[in-house]
């Protein structure tokens, strides 16, 4: 009971990272944009948020910094594909270089370092129940800072009269553009938001989830945000669950690994990998359903004639 | 004021300025990080841009670090004209080198000289099988290819891993991870004694001309131009979408993984844990840098082979961490992507009130 309960703790701070970055995503692919930048940008704000927490001390500012840090990276990915109109797949991809050559720069001088931790929350009576106490009330304030930002996009997307804009921006630019609506800037600030939830989602793995700072600590958890957007179909309550789900397969693998069933370590700790190419391939081989739910204009740059 | 044209074509002058544009720029963004490194930039973008060019062993040098950008980069914007987007050609490269290592670590007293090419033809399977999971997954289940093939990079780093630390480690090694050392017959001979560019670089020279030849002069070179290009009028022209992905990733494949086997059976010697400092993913890169063009490829490999050198240099003789070659491969691809405007679109200056045409 206690290994489940710890298990299922854990879980949870897997799935974290995956729930901001995925988030970011979703959000700036529901505009029309595909930014294949978030393990890059996740890199920048893991070495960032973590480099402010060891000089100044104080977790929240590592986090804040984490999130800019990923915002200013997206800016970047911005400016040249939605003002300069390049192309968002290459786009993408050097920022995932630019963001791993300057985080592995940037995070010379903290490899090895350890920094304040973030506690877990601790509301009294709440926490102290038995079981549900741990798992409802007992994580760290960032599960539950994940959780709510994922609520509230969804709530944005569906129920507000700026969230349809930002939907029909990415179903239909041009028809967008031609009611009056600012395509460019809601594409800017999209991607704003992606970068920045990348940056959190990075943030948290080097200052809560590991905590430290090693060269390429992401190992793919962008890769698998992005993945996790297409296993959503695009529909935010479907991340929590995905991200959950991989956070398990994490977790499993970990235990497994730990107990020693006499499979190999590398082959254990290939699972989330292959989980993520098995769930792409179970959702991609409904056609229709990925042409339903996929912004029409994913992907395809805009410009406005006159 | 100033407002974007688009060209009816494609302007040649701009798509080979804006590398040569995209290269001085990241070299001035070098002398500034190095300024805020505390260096002194002259002398340190002498040490990364021009040292390694003054020997003949930087020469050597640079020549082995370019082969293997340049069979994958030649693989990757054959697949990228096509608009298929391999972008695991890095684990492309690791199991063409473990599966095409495998008679040097089975047969490792052999004397046999046919050993070579046996291993050469299954590092190119190797490549090959990896690259096919993709492009089946693609054709038969819809997957993005971008995703899977990506994903499979690290699971073919896994599996290097395991093999080395495991099964094929060496039992003369002292717990070491890696392999036995190659036999010499299952080694790429040199080329100049003292030298370490070996018969690799010279193969890896000569497949741009191949592909040269292949994409102006054959019919499948037709069709990836057109398939990238028009892929409606593509369709129409009865070109099939399927075989496309299946043959540019088999291709980006194959190549990779004769990079990777040549990379093991050459100046490595044997397989190590980590045995490509990160060729797949530069590799995008020096396709792009190279206008996915066989002949910009080949150039595009060298100038970053030369980076590359020059870094191994800055770090010993200057002191500057290796991860700056990694941030200077992220620039000059920025750099580069913004300039592509200029070949899609030209600036003209119109005044208040007048719209362009």
């Amino acid at each position: 009971m206690e290994l489940l309960i710890a298990s299922i703790m854990t879980m949870m701070t897997a799935a974290t990272p995956l729930v901001f970055a995925a988030t970011g995503e979703l959000v700036s692919e529901k505009s029309g944009v595909l930014n294949l930048g978030v393990e890059g940008m996740m890199l920048i704000g893991a070495v960032f948020g973590f480099a402010a927490v060891t000089l100044t001390g104080t977790p929240l500012a590592g986090l804040l910094v984490g999130s800019l840090s990923g915002l200013l990276a997206a800016l970047i990915f911005a400016v040249l594909t939605l003002t300069l109109l390049s192309n968002q797949v290459a786009t993408g991809l050097a920022l995932t270089i630019f963001g791993t050559g300057l985080s592995a720069l940037v995070g010379l001088d903290y490899v090895g370092e350890t920094i304040v931790q973030i506690r877990a929350v601790h509301l009294p009576v709440l926490s102290d129940l038995p079981i549900v106490g741990r798992l409802l009330f007992g994580h760290d304030p960032l599960v539950y800072l994940a959780i709510v930002i994922l609520g509230l996009s969804g709530w944005f997307l569906k129920h507000t009269r700026w969230g349809m804009i930002l939907r029909a921006v990415g179903d239909s630019d041009g028809s967008a553009h031609a009611i009056g609506y600012p395509v460019i800037a809601i594409r800017y600030a999209a991607v704003a938001f992606g970068g920045a939830m990348a940056g959190l989602g990075g943030a948290y793995l080097s200052l809560v989830y590991t905590p430290l700072w090693a060269e390429n600590m992401t190992a793919g958890r962008g890769w698998i945000a992005l993945a996790l957007v297409v296993f959503a179909s695009w529909r935010p309550s479907r991340v929590l669950l995905g991200a959950i789900l991989f956070g398990g397969i994490t977790i499993l693998q970990l235990n497994a690994q730990a107990a020693g069933f006499g499979i190999p370590g590398a082959f254990m700790s290939m699972l989330p990998y292959i989980a993520t190419i098995v769930v792409l391939v179970l959702i991609s081989r409904d056609p229709i359903r990925i042409r339903l739910n996929a912004p029409a204009c994913l992907g395809r740059p805009f410009r406005a004639e006159r | 004021m100033l407002v974007l044209e688009a060209r009816a074509t494609q302007s040649a002058t701009a798509a080979w300025l804006s590398p040569l544009l995209a290269m001085v720029l990241t070299a001035l963004t070098g002398a500034v990080i190095f300024l805020a490194m505390g260096k002194t930039p002259g002398i340190a973008l002498y040490i990364y841009f021009v040292e390694p060019l003054t020997s003949w062993s930087g020469l050597s040098e640079v020549a082995v670090k370019a082969g293997p950008l340049i069979l994958i980069g030649i693989g990757l914007s054959l697949g990228f004209r096509a608009g298929v987007w391999n972008i695991g050609a890095e684990g492309q490269f690791i199991a063409g080198a473990l599966l095409g290592s495998a008679p040097a670590v089975y047969f490792y007293d052999s004397v046999n000289p046919l050993i070579l090419p046996a291993m050469l033809a299954m590092g190119v399977l190797g490549g090959m099988g990896w690259a096919a999971i993709p492009a089946f997954l693609k054709t038969r289940f819809n997957a993005n290819e971008i995703l899977v093939s990506l994903m499979l990079v690290y699971v073919a780093e896994l599996l290097l891993v395991h093999l080395v630390q495991g099964p094929w480690r060496n039992p003369q090694g002292w717990g070491f991870p890696g392999t036995r050392m190659f036999p010499d017959v299952a080694l790429l001979p040199m080329l100049f004694p003292g030298y370490r560019v070996h018969l690799g670089t010279l193969i890896a020279m000569a497949v741009p001309l191949l592909a040269w030849f292949v994409l102006t002069k054959s019919r499948f070179g037709f069709q990836v131009q057109v398939f990238g290009s028009a892929p409606l009028a593509a369709r129409h022209a009865g070109i099939n979408n399927h075989r496309m992905v299946w043959t540019t990733l088999l291709i980006s494949g194959g190549l990779a993984g004769l990079a990777g086997v040549m990379e093991a059976a050459s100046t490595i010697g044997q397989l190590m844990p980590k045995i490509s400092p990160g060729y797949g993913f530069t590799a995008i890169i020096v396709a792009f840098l190279g206008r996915l063009h066989p002949v910009g490829v080949a150039l595009a490999g060298t100038a970053i082979a030369v980076t590359y050198i020059g870094g191994e240099g800055a770090q010993i003789s200057a002191g500057l961490p290796k991860a700056v070659t990694g941030l200077f491969q992220g620039i000059i691809l920025f750099y580069l992507l913004a300039f592509d405007l200029l070949t899609r679109y030209r600036l003209v200056r119109i005044r208040r009130g007048e719209r362009a045409a």
